[in-house]
């Protein structure tokens, strides 16, 4: 079986993201990039399953500029057999960047399509289950357990309730939550190695996507601060503010 | 055509609060015909409640063993096709909108508009993204229909009394698939106040230590009729169930009153609070970034302040 995982280049969550001061978009000029933390975690997954001898190979995909090959490459270094790039300078929308999945899908006809669940840049938490839908596949979203047997994953699910559990024929598409797994640390050696693995580069336009209306997305403006409160001395005078507040 | 609909949460029984939450969001979009569908093995007791909510046209039930279960594989196609008659289409963006929704835009062919915090007019919305460190503003085109989630945080309840809106049958139609399965879901129990929609909360951080040390928020948040919540770190940890981390990528609550105690305050816990009135903070550490966005701030150790603090109870 084959495993393919999207990463998606994005600004590292350690970062401070400040708003433009013309509300047209965030500051990402200098600003560190990384894989979306969800996506390392699928690709753990991915490596994991085929450590443990469930998968052969592990394909790993991104759509964008070329420097989203920076983020291929660490995913290489962290184990995947190969990479795929799909070149555009667009940023597609979630229902495109399925559309655009669809077509390697159709090319790679993996067994499981692995993405993180949402990716912290535009938080939309979309494009897994719009894949398994124009596949017509299963969907497991939110995992934070795998377990594959007989051509079926039993995935456990972070719902609001608390953990669910489903089972999905393959393939099928995943997506992970935080507490799937630890992802492994790069080391050097891995680094040079992953220089030598394969990495191909795909145009849009090879793919003869279909185009989807995109939402208009203006107006970026920062998060209304809230104002700044006081520090108190004791926890009586704590308890006196919260009772004058008709808290308690 | 212009017309919303709606797609309920429940479990069977009860309607689940985020639904009357994302019924204002739908109001304020100005449009008046609002219909709310329930699917459900038998839809009837949730269908009730969902027919006094103020502003509701209708109410349509889909009764199908197959929606027993929220699968969003077996919903997405029924869900598609009954939003191709309306303009827009609802969900609460809590974890199950967030799992099926998608999957019906993709088949309804549009793209979608997660966690609208404010709805602006019939075409536009604003949502976070970058966990809350921005707000950005969505217009949807002129003639696409408008599916998105409504964040609960930012919306208060619609009410009850209006009236009893019909309750209509709809016989479910589209293709269904058998390759997924339901096969259980494990609460971590706890019988206090709801997470999402207490007025007073109480989160423990990774201070805690442990689930022993972790039992002195429980008390403390029972003394107070709160409900218990946790940062992450607390909940990866093993301390407390996953179901009761707060932020980004947990709840996003919005209490009257919020204590966060022992958590430092990194920005995808504060996302998940960011609506809440009263934020107190404990921490140890006074330059903790939680003191930033606290309304009152004690510096000290946790274990000493929460009982003297119970004790001017
Ligand atoms: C993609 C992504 C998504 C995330 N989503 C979430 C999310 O949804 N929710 C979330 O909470 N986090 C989330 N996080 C994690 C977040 O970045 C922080 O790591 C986490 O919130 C830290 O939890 P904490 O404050 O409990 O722990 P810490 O940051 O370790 O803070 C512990 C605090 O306790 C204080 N302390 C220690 N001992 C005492 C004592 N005896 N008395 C008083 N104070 C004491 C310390 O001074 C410190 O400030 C996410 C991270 C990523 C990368």
């Amino acid at each position: 079986m084959k495993i393919l995982v999207t990463l998606k280049r994005v600004v590292d969550y350690n970062v401070r993201v400040r708003v433009k001061s013309d509300g047209s978009g965030v500051e990402t000029d200098g600003v560190k990039m990384s894989i979306n933390p969800f996506d390392e975690i699928a690709l753990e997954e991915a490596l994991r399953i085929k450590e443990r001898g469930d998968a052969e190979e592990v394909v790993v995909a991104s759509i964008g500029a070329a420097d989203v090959q920076q983020q291929l490459r660490t995913g290489l270094a962290m184990g995947a057999d190969r990479a795929l790039h799909v070149e555009t300078e667009s940023a597609p929308q979630p229902l495109t960047a399925a559309r655009i999945l669809l077509k390697l899908v159709e090319r790679e006809e993996p067994g499981i399509v692995f993405l993180g669940k949402q990716a912290i840049d535009d938080d939309c938490n979309q494009t897994g289950q719009m894949l398994a839908a124009l596949w017509d596949r299963p969907q497991a979203t939110f995992a934070s357990k795998v377990e594959l047997s007989d051509g079926k994953a039993s995935v456990t699910r972070e719902v609001d309730a608390g953990l669910e559990t489903i089972q999905v024929d393959l393939p099928a598409v995943l997506t992970s939550d935080l507490r799937l797994n630890e992802p492994r640390f790069v080391k050097l050696p891995e680094i040079m190695k992953a220089k030598r693995k394969p990495l191909d580069i795909i145009a849009l336009d090879e793919l003869g996507i279909e185009d989807a209306v995109d939402h208009q997305i203006s107006d970026f403006q920062p998060p209304p601060k809230r104002a700044g409160g006081k520090i108190l001395e004791s926890a009586g005078e704590l308890v006196d503010e919260l009772k004058n507040k008709g808290l308690l | 055509m212009s017309r919303i609909l709606i797609i309920a949460e429940h479990d069977g029984k009860n309607l689940d609060p985020s639904v009357a939450k994302t019924l204002k969001g739908a109001l304020d979009v100005g449009i008046d015909d609002i219909d709310i569908a329930v699917f459900a093995e038998s839809p009837d007791p949730v269908a009730g409640q969902a027919a006094r909510l103020e502003g509701v046209s209708r109410v349509l039930t889909l009764a199908d063993e197959d929606f027993a279960h929220p699968l969003a594989a077996k919903l997405a196609p029924e869900i598609a096709r009954l939003g191709a008659d309306y303009s827009h289409v609802f969900m609460p963006s809590t974890m199950y909108g967030k799992d099926v929704l998608p999957r019906a835009a993709a088949l309804m062919g549009v793209n979608m508009v997660s966690e609208i915090q404010e709805v602006i007019d019939k075409n536009s919305f604003r949502r976070p993204i970058y966990a809350g460190n921005a707000i950005v503003k969505v217009t949807v085109p002129e003639g696409e229909t408008v599916v998105g989630t409504i964040r609960q945080a930012s919306f208060s309840a619609a009410g009850e009394g209006g009236g009893e809106a019909p309750i209509e049958a709809v016989e479910p139609s589209a293709d269904r698939p058998d390759h997924t399965r339901f096969v259980n879901v494990e609460t971590g129990g706890g019988d206090g106040p709801d997470l999402a929609t207490s007025p007073r909360v109480v989160s423990g951080g990774r201070a805690m230590g442990s689930s022993e040390g972790f039992k002195v928020i429980y008390q403390f948040a029972e003394k107070l009729g709160a409900a218990v919540g946790a940062s992450r770190a607390a909940v990866d940890a093993g301390y407390v169930p996953n179901e009761l981390q707060v932020g980004q990528t947990g709840k996003i609550i919005a209490p009257e009153l919020y204590f966060a105690v022992g958590i430092s305050g990194a920005i995808q816990h504060l996302t998940g609070i960011k609506d809440a009135g009263t934020i107190v903070a404990i921490n140890k550490d006074a330059e903790a970034p939680i003191f930033e966005v606290a309304d009152y701030g004690l510096v000290g150790d946790l274990f000493e302040i929460l009982p003297e603090i119970e004790s001017h109870l």
